[in-house]
């Protein structure tokens, strides 16, 4: 990405004793891991077209106990959400986006009974409705014609029931939608969730991320969209794995928009 | 001498009727050894829930051809035993087709011959199941042994006998036929038997009349050992079905008082315990056996129907790995029946038996292998949630065992040393910003 992008800090907001528009919640992937780094400034190039007000905690984010409730830990996930609570809660946070649908989840649906009450909404929605504010002109060059099939993060859809967001989104990409055979309430996990990322998968005959890639792959799709950091990583595994890495594309809904201005 | 046969009949219908509601007492109590859940909340939801999903069946025509015939099966079961009131008047009484006389004659047709159309449908759905479940070789259907198969059989065979006794019954009942209103199929069956005399005819109606109740009652009492208790269950378990995003996992409140008790600054680590405290079991995070599962969760298991679609939904059991959700709850129901005939066994105390859900019937492996997906808990017919039951468990072997592969605790570690899930430093959080 060629022109410098302005990443705020909530506390540079502070300083000047204002409050941005929106947090940007980035995520441990969307911080740390290259791929989803793309992810992420890619967005931040879509709220600073928009002109958006946002604010990252940069150093104060933490991790948001997700993965280790699912992995069963309990303590460990209520004592980052205690923490990370106290940090949105001090600087007065009401509204948060996220390019990672795990957080989102955790966040929104979990939070408030520790006493984190925040509006909490997926890029794929903001997105949607800064284009619909008038906020965000896409001009849709660059996939016209392009056959994008769209995989539904388990928790943004099934656990979220968020299907449509993603898919008017893409529209504006002027790509031709094209539509897995499970897909939506039905779709196949990627084979990510559950704290599967961090470990290796037990014994079966085969791995959960090449059979949702055969999925994909039979919709001949130029590109694979994705809504989440770790579909992502395990998509474009399941790409490399069937040697398909020259003609099929991986990209998530933010970078799909970012390069469509 | 006269009333001896109402005196059998009430005898039969007293001890049938008896012994099911001895058995459901059982399975009330059984659900008990649950732990609390509060689901007092959102009644107007919880009853639109049950209204859609038990009676109109909703999800059942996410896969439609199936779905149709089990509602035929479903409606035409309910309807026709609205047959059984009758029986069961006439038999206690001595009356005979007592609709007849409280009704008008075209309404008592009407009624009687919808029944006997519903009976022929229900026959046809039930050879269709037949078929389905013992030649064509769903994978969902094969992968059942022993008696969850002979479990699905037994019942379509019940149901043959059941609606071929209630077409019988009408067919050789001289008078109904005379009638010559509602006997719209019956009315085809009533040849075959021209060439019987009058008295076999007779009784060939009063045995398929009594062959008809006694089969009925034996249906009931067979519920209670039978996947088919969702019947019944699927109703109360539609109504306490999970009301909340399906990403939504619970909080579990003692963790939320110890980890509020460690965060607080002003907190006394070697403060006495406040009085009343003391007597407070230390929590069992987590779930090794049923009696750590909640109330909802034991109903769940004595309402699956062992019908295989969270299963076939489950992307670890589509890849080949141990889990299957469907397996999940079939071992919690056995588990839970075991507990509670070793409590009836030992005069109403649970004796440990060296046994316990995790590992004697769910083992690791199955609930490492859950990526969390809802695919299951979204494909259920009946609302169950084995998702739940896995990450009780998991809780268990995390926080009660420290069992969680070595990956898992290395990713563990770095979120509390750094607060990510690798080894990063929590400076570096914003370090993306400036790269290129
Ligand atoms: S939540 Fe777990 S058990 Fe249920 S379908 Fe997904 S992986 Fe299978
Ligand atoms: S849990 Fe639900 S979907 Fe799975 S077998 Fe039981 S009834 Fe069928």
């Amino acid at each position: 990405m060629s022109e410098q992008l302005k990443v705020p800090t909530i506390a540079e907001y502070m300083v000047e004793g204002k409050q941005p528009e929106i947090l940007f919640w980035v995520g441990s992937a969307g911080s740390y891991d290259d791929r989803a780094k793309k992810i992420t400034k890619a967005f931040v190039k879509l709220l600073n077209s928009a002109k958006v007000d946002f604010a990252v905690l940069g150093a104060e984010e933490s991790n948001t106990g997700d993965v280790a409730k699912r992995a069963g830990n309990e303590f460990l996930f209520q004592m980052q959400a205690m923490m990370n609570i106290e940090v949105l809660n001090g600087y007065e946070v009401k509204r948060i986006v996220t390019c990672d649908p795990h957080s989102f989840n955790c966040i929104k649906n979990e939070y408030p009974s520790l006493g984190g009450v925040y509006d909490v909404i997926h890029h794929t929605q903001y997105i949607k409705e800064l284009i619909d504010a008038g906020r965000l002109s896409v001009k849709g060059d660059t996939y016209k014609g392009k056959r994008i099939t769209f995989h539904d993060p388990c928790y943004l859809g099934r656990a979220n029931s968020e299907f449509d967001a993603p898919r008017n989104v893409l529209q504006k990409s002027n790509g031709t939608l094209v539509e897995m055979k499970k897909s939506k309430r039905f779709a196949l996990c990627c084979g990510a969730g559950g704290a599967q990322m961090f470990k290796e998968p037990e014994k079966g005959d085969m791995d959960v991320n090449i059979l949702r890639t055969k999925q994909a792959l039979e919709t001949t799709p130029d590109i694979i969209a994705t809504g989440c950091p770790y579909c992502n990583t395990m998509m474009t595994d399941g790409i490399k794995a069937k040697e398909k890495e020259k003609s099929v594309e991986v990209l998530d809904i933010a970078e799909v928009i970012a390069n469509s201005l | 001498m006269q009333y001896i046969s109402n005196i059998i009949f009430a005898i039969i219908l007293i001890a049938g009727v008896g012994y099911f509601a001895r058995n459901i007492k059982k399975l009330i109590r059984n659900i008990k050894l649950g732990q609390d859940v509060d689901v007092s909340d959102n009644k107007p939801q919880r009853w639109k829930n049950m209204a859609r999903i038990a009676l109109g069946q909703s999800k059942m025509v996410v896969r439609p051809i199936a779905g149709i015939l089990h509602i035929i099966v479903y409606v035409g079961f309910v309807i026709i035993n609205v047959e059984v009131l009758e029986i069961i008047i006439d038999g206690l009484f001595g009356t005979h087709r007592i609709g007849l006389k409280v009704l008008p004659e075209s309404v008592y047709g009407f009624l009687i011959g919808s029944f006997e159309v519903l009976a022929v449908l229900v026959l046809l759905a039930v050879v269709f199941f037949w078929t389905r479940r013992n030649v064509i070789n769903l994978k969902r259907f094969k992968s059942l042994k022993g008696w969850p198969k002979n479990d699905g059989n037994i019942i379509l065979y019940f149901e043959v006998v059941l609606m071929c006794l209630f077409l019988v019954m009408n067919a050789t009942d001289t008078s109904f036929q005379e009638m010559g209103s509602g006997n719209v199929i019956s009315g085809f069956m009533a040849p075959w038997f021209n060439e019987v005399s009058t008295d076999t005819l007779h009784l060939i109606e009063r045995s398929a009349w009594w062959l008809h109740i006694f089969g009925i009652l034996v249906f009931l009492n067979y519920l209670y050992f039978s996947k088919h208790l969702h019947i019944l269950l699927a109703f109360p378990n539609t109504y306490y079905g999970k009301l909340t995003p399906k990403g939504q996992f619970n909080n579990l409140e003692a963790v939320t008082k110890e980890v509020k008790l460690m965060m607080d600054p002003n907190a006394d680590p070697f403060a006495a315990p406040v009085e009343g405290d003391e007597d407070e079991e230390p929590a069992k995070f987590g779930a090794s056996d049923v009696m750590d599962l909640n109330q909802i969760q034991l109903l769940n298991a004595y309402t699956c129907t062992e019908c295989g679609r969270c299963t076939s939904e489950c992307p670890a059991n589509q890849t080949g790995k141990k889990l299957s959700p469907r397996k999940i709850m079939m071992d919690t129901r056995d588990r839970l029946v075991e507990v509670g005939k070793n409590i009836d066994a030992n005069g109403g105390e649970f004796k440990d038996d060296g046994k316990q859900l995790l590992n004697d019937y769910i083992t690791k492996e199955e609930l490492w292998a859950c990526t969390t997906c809802n695919a299951c808990v979204e494909a259920c017919p009946v609302s169950i949630d084995p998702l739940s039951i896995i990450m009780e468990m998991r809780r268990y072997l995390v926080m009660e065992e420290s069992a969680a592969p070595m990956e898992l605790n290395n990713m563990m570690t770095n979120i509390e040393n750094n607060g990510a899930p690798w080894p990063y430093n929590q400076q570096d959080r914003l370090n993306w910003a400036n790269e290129n």
